[in-house]
């Protein structure tokens, strides 16, 4: 039952100013800019971006501000600010064949056409705390070299020549879009790939990982891992053509997965799909892997109940704004439901002790 | 302006070039260009979203990838010639500047404004790009075989 409470518009307003306060932190330690969240936190602003499922760098960044630096937090303000949006349109799918990448490599094949380009990975560190970044934060000078020439070729074309990889079917050219319509199950492809590319990097992570351990057994080699820049090309209606509408980065990753064939089909490898905004490596390998997982259907594998299987568990609770807003009510008021619970447990406990009185004497 | 399929190609190219350029450089080259010819506000800039769509394994059926910020506007020049202005991100100005340079562009001062603010920003643009992609050319590994013990 609900009812309405007033009271305690005080206890609010301070409680924030004093929010404020707290946010800004020790007065004789300069306050940061979100210019410099922006270029020196890059990563914690792809990821609002990514799971905020909106890009803008500069929004991200002030999210973060506000929110102290939780992260949830600041994806809750980006989600509530989108939908302020009005909507102009939807662009075209993006061509990640043409991508400008910054990095692009493969686990399956060494001498990939293209190169295996590192890119500015924090793989191969040694993970040991740099104590010279406490000191100052300069920077050495960046080796150039004679940029390579051309569109790197998806790794996955040269699987595809041989016919030794599932081909991808086509769909509609207007995919269905869980931020206008509810989401249904059994969900197409479209929709599970949108509410996993927004989807929380930690629960994501937890049913990648869930896969490689055993549950929906499906051993996956990283055909590809690329990150770089792509234009979005969208059609104006008031030109009567399409043109770019801006520039993003974002983070892709192909995998190919153990081979299956069927009565009617021989073997092929089978493939899983990850794409995010930013550089967010760790979320688009996962995103593949359980993209993979959910597949089974389609592909004519076998349910073995793993929770990365099952579209209802990963779909219904990958978002995190839809979690922590249910998670985190039941920190809210709820003295009148409480109190019925009272009354009851009260009641039952008074029946209790009188049946027990009664089977005694 | 008649299109033909010329005009429309290099207006393509303007206009994703005007899109995708920082709104702080656009703003410095068109304040050097310095002469606001007269005009009227079509639409007033305008914040909104573009949902930006994504392939299945890059080549298959499209789906919804999220949202980007796009401000847009549209101008009319005294003389007739409507320009309009896509650009990403949520400056008024930039769509607005944007916007005019379309229009100029269709007018027989497209020359100088090519000059002072269209060639110097794709040259800023490339240098950029250029530079990034010799930062990765160099990251990127040359693996050499280890002479192995064979007769």
């Amino acid at each position: 039952m609900y009812v309405a409470v007033k009271g305690g518009e005080r206890a609010i307003d301070n409680a924030h100013a004093w929010l404020a306060e707290e946010r800004r932190g020790n007065l004789a330690v300069p306050e940061f800019t979100t210019d410099q969240i922006r270029e020196q936190l890059a990563l914690a602003v792809n990821r609002v971006m990514a799971e905020g499922s909106l890009y803008d760098p500069d929004l991200a960044a002030l999210a973060i501000k506000q929110a102290r630096g939780d992260l949830i937090e600041a994806i809750f303000l980006i989600r509530a600010y989108r939908t302020t949006l009005p909507r102009f349109g939807g662009s075209l799918p993006v061509d990640t064949a043409n991508m400008a990448c910054d990095r692009r490599v493969s686990a399956t094949f060494k001498d990939a056409p293209g190169g295996q380009v590192l890119g500015p990975t924090f793989d191969y560190t040694h993970r040991l705390l740099d104590f010279k970044l406490a000191a100052d934060g300069e920077a050495g000078q960046v080796a150039e070299a004679a940029p390579l020439q051309g569109p790197t070729p998806h790794i996955m074309g040269f699987l595809d020549r041989e016919n030794l990889i599932q081909p991808e079917p086509a769909g509609e050219e207007t995919p269905a879009d869980l931020t206008r319509a509810p989401l249904e199950l059994p969900a197409s492809r479209a929709l599970r790939l949108q509410a996993l590319t927004r989807a929380d990097e930690g629960f994501t992570l937890g049913m990648a990982y869930s896969t490689q351990r055993g549950y929906a057994r499906n051993h996956a080699f990283v055909a590809e891992l690329r990150i770089g820049t792509v234009a979005v090309e969208m059609e104006i209606p008031e030109l009567g053509f399409a043109i770019e509408i801006g520039e993003i980065t974002l983070t892709e990753c192909e995998t190919v997965n153990q081979f299956q064939g069927s009565k009617t089909q021989p073997p092929q490898f089978t493939r899983g799909y990850g794409l995010v905004f930013g550089m967010t490596e760790r979320k688009a390998i996962s995103m593949a892997l359980v993209d993979r997982a959910l597949r089974w259907k389609e592909l004519g594998e076998d349910d073995i109940g793993a929770p990365a299987q099952d579209e209802e568990f990963v779909l219904y609770h990958c978002d995190n704004i839809q979690a922590t807003g249910f998670l985190e009510h039941i920190k809210l008021p709820h003295y009148v439901d409480f109190q019925s619970e009272l009354e009851l447990i009260r009641k039952l406990r008074r029946d209790a002790q009188v049946a027990m009185q009664e089977a005694a004497e | 302006m008649q299109m033909t399929e010329e005009t429309e190609t290099a207006r393509k190219a303007w206009l994703g070039l005007l899109a995708k350029a920082p709104a702080a450089d656009l703003a410095a080259l068109w304040h050097g260009f310095g002469q606001v010819p007269a005009h009227k506000v079509l639409r007033a800039p305008e914040i909104g979203a573009v949902m930006v769509r994504g392939r299945a394994g890059a080549v298959g059926a499209a789906f919804n990838l999220g949202e980007m910020t796009v401000t847009r506007a549209s101008i009319q020049l005294a003389g007739g010639v409507v320009g309009h202005g896509y650009v990403q991100g949520r400056c008024k100005d930039h769509a607005l500047q944007a916007a005019l340079v379309d229009a100029l562009m269709q007018t027989d001062a497209a020359a100088l404004v090519d000059r002072a603010v269209l060639t110097p920003l794709r040259d800023t643009v490339t240098r950029r790009k250029a530079t990034r992609a010799a930062k990765a050319a160099a990251t990127k590994v040359d693996f050499f075989t280890m002479v192995r013990g064979e007769d």
